[in-house]
């Protein structure tokens, strides 16, 4: 009798220990002595650090420079609003919006907090919303009910919709009412640079060490919900967003004018395919910016491959996003693809070779590596 | 034969065992409807989803809006009853229908534990389980027994070894032994489990754990029945269920095969449990003690009983083995292998987008999934064949009403299984609005492309 009590005691102990625990393991910990070179184990620390150090934080930096050069070709076209100054300007604008498809992916921490792309990148943006906006002159471009009227698309239309020419829409910026335009002009830029710096400066502060330290293996560990946000970014905002939505692949009809960048109209391709770069370099590992690299998902894959002797899915995923890449390639930009083109056969192709990575991704890589894709909190058998 | 017979069908065996099965069976039941609940399953599981996937024959079996929580109401009281032993009988019965019904609603949450759940408690209702130590024996002596006829205590223990050991048998395969799958993917994830986690790497680590997972399960009905390897049995009936939950989320199920197979013991450890028990509700256990003998009567209510639970086990022993029935590889095509405690035997996962083509106008459009689906019936449905063809009725049904014409439906779906690379899975040329849901081979399964050799 004893001896079942016992028992009882011992199960209640380990059920007790065990119970739904989130799996944080202490940072630091020590590697396994006894393990000889060629039998590590993968750890989770070191990717998550290069992915931090080496990429995501250097981005973030990299789009806060953006962001105030394009503040400062704004400084520069509210003092005169002339057809070269509003080139500038947008050539700024250009640049700004390649270097966040390069942040857009990080949706995890302060950028999901903030809500950041949510706030810099809806489109298609709304004009009349915008428009109205400027006549009344109040607005609350924090309010979620404005997400369609700011960020990229907003200024988008504002530096490249308002007009056919570039004539037109700079003698907008010198009628009447151009103080109007300008404060609002201003107030979008306002309020983008405020959300993107106090997401770096969250990362800088204190998350970046939340993050590396959160090293463990479970639904809430940084490596699973990073993963899922990042296949999550690349099905939802680069294949569908970017592509599948205008071409019409779940409406049955092509959408053109949810391109992105639509009034700018010939830049959406290659505002995709930075996309595209940004998330390959991130499965590679690749330091932003150099030509190095770290640990990342590729170098996750082959190490469990060492062990699996099974297919080599580094290798067939970086085959993918690099065929995808050469579609992308030989098109236009997408609203002339969609436009001129009825079926856009091309486009379409292009889409095909771009959804082949979603299967890879979705299923092969994380199957390899045991995370489950939006984790579901119930019990399996 | 005779004598085999006799020992372990006719013979009168302490009652004792059963009645503790009886009430820890009830606690346990009653702590998992309150668990489920708390965690939020019920709103997220049978409230919130749009559609739910039902079992052949069971279409009828839904969610009933927000009435779904006095389903579990139903449940969770009829456990409470089972435990005392109270209106035994229909308490029995409304657990199991209850139970059952929850988990006809939606196959999506089919796990083989909740199945072995459900049948266990139509096994009870023949199960003169209230005879000992509960309300009803204490209410009316008549209905008071000391000794029950064995082969009342032996069903639950051969369902039970017969869980264990087709669980072993479903194990003797090529991926499990030979390439020690899906463990070599599941275990190396877990390193962060305190001591046992910087080893799960380890190949060999791999092996051992699937080894001795089949030899645990093919063994260990044998080693609990003999009474001498019993004490060392229960002791590996405890590390091994503690070393899955601490691996792996199976929720109950670990705590319940635990409290099961007490039911081998002998009745000696059960009176002791009672005694204690019966002290701490100051419920003196003498008066069931009675030395009263239940004998069935000869009559045809009791033949009817006898006959159902032959014939229930002669379903447990042979519907596992349906699988033979269906051409190409079972862990693929999944066709029979359910029902079957085929227990966490496959990492496998798929990749379904279906696309909806107007057969007039040949214009079509990819479905977003997750406009119809919670993530979890994603998941599920995106690599098992019936929930596929299921989905595919249902989506042609929705764009049907939405005015589309001659409504053909394709799915492009990959799968991947036990480390293999992703294939397809499903003919992509075959219009999957014009095929039905039947008992025959779905054909438009595309065959695998591997080979797994075993049982």
């Amino acid at each position: 009798m004893r001896k079942f009590f016992g028992i009882l005691l011992f199960m209640t102990l380990i059920w007790a220990c065990s119970s739904d625990d989130n799996g944080v393991s202490a940072p630091g910990e020590e590697p396994d002595p006894t393990l000889g070179p060629g039998e590590e184990s993968f750890e989770r620390g070191p990717m998550l650090a290069n992915w931090a150090d080496n990429i995501i934080i250097p981005s973030y930096e990299a789009f806060a420079i953006e962001i105030e050069n394009l503040n400062t070709s704004f400084e520069a076209f509210r003092a005169d609003a002339s057809t070269a100054n509003l080139s500038s300007f947008r050539a700024s604008w250009l640049s700004t919006y390649k270097a966040w498809q390069r942040v857009s992916m990080f949706e995890i921490g302060p950028a999901e907090t903030e809500g950041l792309r949510l706030n810099v990148n809806i489109y298609p943006t709304d004009a009349s919303k915008i428009e109205s906006h400027i006549v009344s002159g109040t607005y609350d471009l924090s309010l979620s009910s404005n997400r369609d009227a700011k960020g990229f698309p907003a200024l988008d239309y504002l530096i490249n919709g308002l007009g056919e020419t570039d004539d037109a829409i700079v003698s907008k910026f010198n009628a009447n009412d151009k103080a109007a335009l300008i404060t609002y002009t201003g107030a979008v830029l306002q309020d983008m640079t405020a959300l993107s710096a106090r997401v770096l400066s969250e990362w800088k502060q204190s998350y970046r060490d939340t993050f590396v330290a959160n090293d463990g293996a479970s639904a809430t560990a940084s490596v699973d919900r990073f993963v899922n946000d990042y296949i999550f970014y690349y099905e939802k905002f680069l294949r569908a967003g970017k592509m599948g939505i205008p071409l019409g692949v779940f409406s049955g009809s092509v959408l053109p004018e949810k391109v992105e960048a639509y009034h700018k109209a010939d830049v959406s391709n290659e505002l995709f395919l930075e996309g595209l770069n940004a998330a390959q370099d991130l499965f590679n590992g690749k330091h932003f910016g150099k030509s190095s690299s770290g640990e990342s998902l590729a170098s996750y894959l082959d190490a469990l491959n060492s062990v699996k002797n099974g297919e080599d899915l580094n290798k067939l995923i970086n085959d993918q996003f690099n065929a995808a890449r050469t579609r992308v390639e030989g098109l236009s930009a997408f609203r002339q693809e969609i436009e001129n083109n009825d079926p856009p056969t091309n486009m379409l192709m292009a889409y095909d070779e771009v959804q082949r990575a979603v299967p890879m991704l979705k299923v092969d890589m994380v199957s390899a590596m045991s995370i489950s894709i939006d984790f579901v909190d119930a019990d399996g058998d | 034969m005779a004598s085999f017979f006799d020992k372990h069908i006719k013979t009168p065996v302490e009652a004792a065992p059963l009645a503790v099965f009886r009430i820890l069976f009830g606690l346990m039941m009653l702590f998992s409807i309150i668990r489920f609940w708390s965690y939020g399953w019920i709103e997220k599981l049978y409230i919130e989803p749009k559609f739910f996937f039902s079992y052949y024959g069971f279409e009828w079996v839904k969610p009933i809006g927000d009435a779904t929580y006095f389903l579990f109401v139903l449940c969770g009281l009829s456990a409470i009853f089972v435990a005392l032993g109270y209106k035994y009988r229909i308490a029995i019965v409304v657990f199991f229908l209850s139970f059952t019904y929850i988990e006809l609603m939606d196959k999506t949450t089919y796990l083989n534990h909740y199945y072995f759940i459900s049948i266990l408690s139509f096994l009870m209702i023949f199960l003169p389980a209230n005879a000992y130590f509960s309300l009803d024996a204490a209410k009316n002596p008549k209905k008071a027994f000391q000794y029950i006829p064995a082969w009342t205590i032996n069903s639950i223990k051969l369902l039970l070894a017969i869980v264990y050991f087709y669980a072993g048998l479903a194990k003797l395969n090529s991926d499990w032994l030979i390439k020690a799958m899906p463990l070599k993917i599941w275990l190396p994830s877990k390193f962060d489990i305190p001591f046992m986690g910087q080893f799960l790497h380890q190949e060999w680590v791999q092996y051992a754990f699937s080894w001795f997972g089949a030899g645990y399960d093919l063994m260990i009905p044998f080693l609990l029945l003999y009474r001498k390897t019993r004490p060392f049995a229960f002791v590996l009936v405890v590390i091994f269920h503690v070393l899955t939950r601490v691996l792996f989320p199976i929720g109950m199920f670990p705590y319940v095969m635990i409290i099961s197979t007490l039911i081998f013991f002998d009745a000696g450890l059960h009176h002791r449990l009672l005694a204690r028990l019966g002290i701490l509700l100051k419920v003196g256990k003498q008066k069931f003690d009675n030395q009263q003998q239940l004998v069935l009567k000869n009559e045809a209510i009791t033949k009817f009983k006898l006959a159902t639970v032959v014939l229930f086990f002669a379903v447990q022993l042979l519907f596992p083995f349906r699988y033979v029935l269906y051409p190409g590889e079972l862990f693929w095509t999944e066709e029979g292998y359910r029902f079957s405690w085929r227990v966490m035997l496959m990492e496998k996962s798929g990749y379904a987008q279906f696309k909806i083509v107007n057969g007039e106008s040949g214009r079509w459009f990819y479905v977003d999934n997750s406009d119809f689906l919670t993530p979890f019936q994603e998941k599920q449905m995106a690599f098992q064949p019936d929930f596929i063809l299921e989905y595919a009725h249902y989506l042609k049904n929705h764009f049907q009403k939405d005015g589309h014409k001659n409504v053909q439906i394709f799915v492009d779906c990959q799968v991947a299984l036990n480390g293999r690379l992703s294939t397809t899975f499903i003919d992509p040329n075959v219009d999957l609005a014009q095929e039905r849901e039947s008992f025959a081979h779905k054909n438009w399964i595309t065959p695998f492309k591997d080979e797994i050799k075993g049982i």
